[in-house]
C-alpha cells in the first residue's frame, strides 16, 4: 500500500500512504434478498472463521472430558473459568444464567480481534456496523432484563438515593443521557481501538517499505513492539467489552 | 478556504483530544503504581480494575480520534 509516485512535471517522487484501503468491504459472493444487498463479504467470511474457531476450541477441546486436562482442554477450561469468574464477581449469583451470553460475546470479540492481527486478514470489529450491532444488542438486552426484573420500578435507577429534590431536576436528565450513551461508548471504544491500531500498523509498515533496506530497520523494530501492543489491546478490548456488559447487567439486576 | 484544507485542519484539531487520553492513562497507572508500592500484596487484586480504568480513559481520547477520522473521510 506504499506506492512510489513517478516524478510528474518535475515534482519530487513521494510515497503515498493509504492506510484506509484495508477496511474496504469486498463482496465475495453477490447475493440480493428482497432488494437488500445480502452479499457474503470478506467481513462475513472472517466472522464465520471466528465462530468456527471458537466452536472448534470449545467442542473439540472438551470432547475428551479428561479429569486431568490435556493442552486443548486446558485452554478451553481457562477461557471458561476466566469468564465465569468475571461474571460471578461482577454480577453475582443472579447473573449465572447470563453466563452463556457473556461467554459468547467475549469469545467472539476476542477471536475477531485476534484474527485481525493475522497478516492479510480483515478485522471485523474495525467496522462501527459490527461493534454497534453488538453494543446495541447488549444495551437492549440489559434494559429489557432490567424492566422484566423490576417492572416499571427500574426507572428508579435514574433517581439516585439521598439527593435533595432541587438537584433532582438537573440530575435525572444527566443520568438518563449518560445511560443512553452506553451503547455508543461501548461500540465506539472497540471500533476506535481496532481502527486506530490497524491504521497505525499500516502507516508504520509503509515507513518500513519507504525507507528501504538502509533506513527501514528503525520503523521495523517499532512495528515489532507495536504489533505486540496491538495483540495486548485486542485481548484487553475484548475483556473490557465483556466486563462492561457484566457491570451494566449488574446495574439492571441489582439497581445500585 | 478549500474544503480539503479545512478537513485537514479539522482533523488535526480533533486529534488534540488524545492529550486528555494520555494524561488520564498516566494518572491511572501512576496511582496504581503508588498504591502497589505501598501495599504490594493488595496490588494483584486491583489489576482487573486497572485494566478497566485504562480502557475507559483511553476510550474518551479515541472518541476524539474517531471525530478526526469522520472529518477527514466522511465529509
Amino acid at each position: 500500500m506504499a506506492v512510489e509516485n513517478a516524478p510528474v512535471n518535475g515534482a519530487e517522487a513521494g510515497i503515498q500512504i493509504d492506510p484506509m484501503h484495508q477496511f474496504e468491504i469486498q463482496r465475495l459472493v453477490k447475493l440480493e434478498l428482497f432488494g437488500v444487498d445480502a452479499s457474503f463479504t470478506n467481513a462475513s467470511l472472517w466472522m464465520v472463521i471466528a465462530v468456527v474457531l471458537v466452536t472448534a476450541l470449545t467442542v473439540w477441546g472438551m470432547s475428551g472430558r479428561a479429569l486431568v486436562p490435556g493442552r486443548l482442554q486446558s485452554v478451553a477450561e481457562l477461557a471458561y473459568e476466566f469468564v465465569a469468574n468475571m461474571v460471578r464477581e461482577n454480577v453475582g449469583s443472579a447473573g449465572q444464567r447470563y453466563f452463556p451470553f457473556i461467554f459468547t460475546l467475549f469469545m467472539f470479540v476476542l477471536a475477531a480481534n485476534m484474527l485481525g492481527m493475522v497478516p492479510y486478514s480483515f478485522t471485523v470489529t474495525s467496522h462501527i456496523a459490527v461493534t454497534f450491532a453488538l453494543a446495541a444488542f447488549v444495551f437492549i438486552a440489559v434494559t429489557v432484563i432490567g424492566f422484566i426484573t423490576h417492572g416499571l420500578g427500574f426507572l428508579r435507577f435514574f433517581v439516585p438515593s439521598g439527593v435533595p429534590s432541587v438537584m433532582l431536576v438537573l440530575l435525572v436528565p444527566i443520568e438518563i443521557i449518560s445511560y443512553l450513551t452506553r451503547p455508543l461508548s461501548l461500540s465506539v471504544r472497540l471500533f476506535a481501538n481496532m481502527m486506530a491500531g490497524h491504521t497505525m500498523l499500516k502507516v508504520f509498515g509503509a515507513f518500513v517499505v519507504g525507507l528501504g533496506i538502509l533506513g527501514g530497520w528503525a520503523p521495523l523494530a517499532f512495528m515489532v513492539a507495536f504489533t505486540g501492543l496491538e495483540v495486548l489491546v485486542a485481548f484487553l478490548q475484548a475483556y473490557v467489552f465483556a466486563i462492561l456488559t457484566c457491570i451494566y447487567l449488574n446495574d439492571a439486576l441489582h439497581m445500585h | 478556504m478549500e474544503p480539503e484544507a479545512a478537513k485537514l485542519i479539522g482533523a488535526g484539531l480533533a486529534s488534540i483530544a488524545l492529550a486528555g487520553a494520555g494524561i488520564g492513562i498516566g494518572h491511572i497507572f501512576g496511582n496504581y503504581l503508588a498504591g502497589a508500592l505501598r501495599n504490594p500484596s493488595a496490588a494483584q487484586g486491583q489489576f482487573a480494575n486497572l485494566l478497566l480504568g485504562f480502557a475507559l480513559a483511553e476510550a474518551t481520547g479515541l472518541f476524539g480520534l474517531v471525530m478526526a477520522f469522520i472529518i477527514l473521510f466522511v465529509f
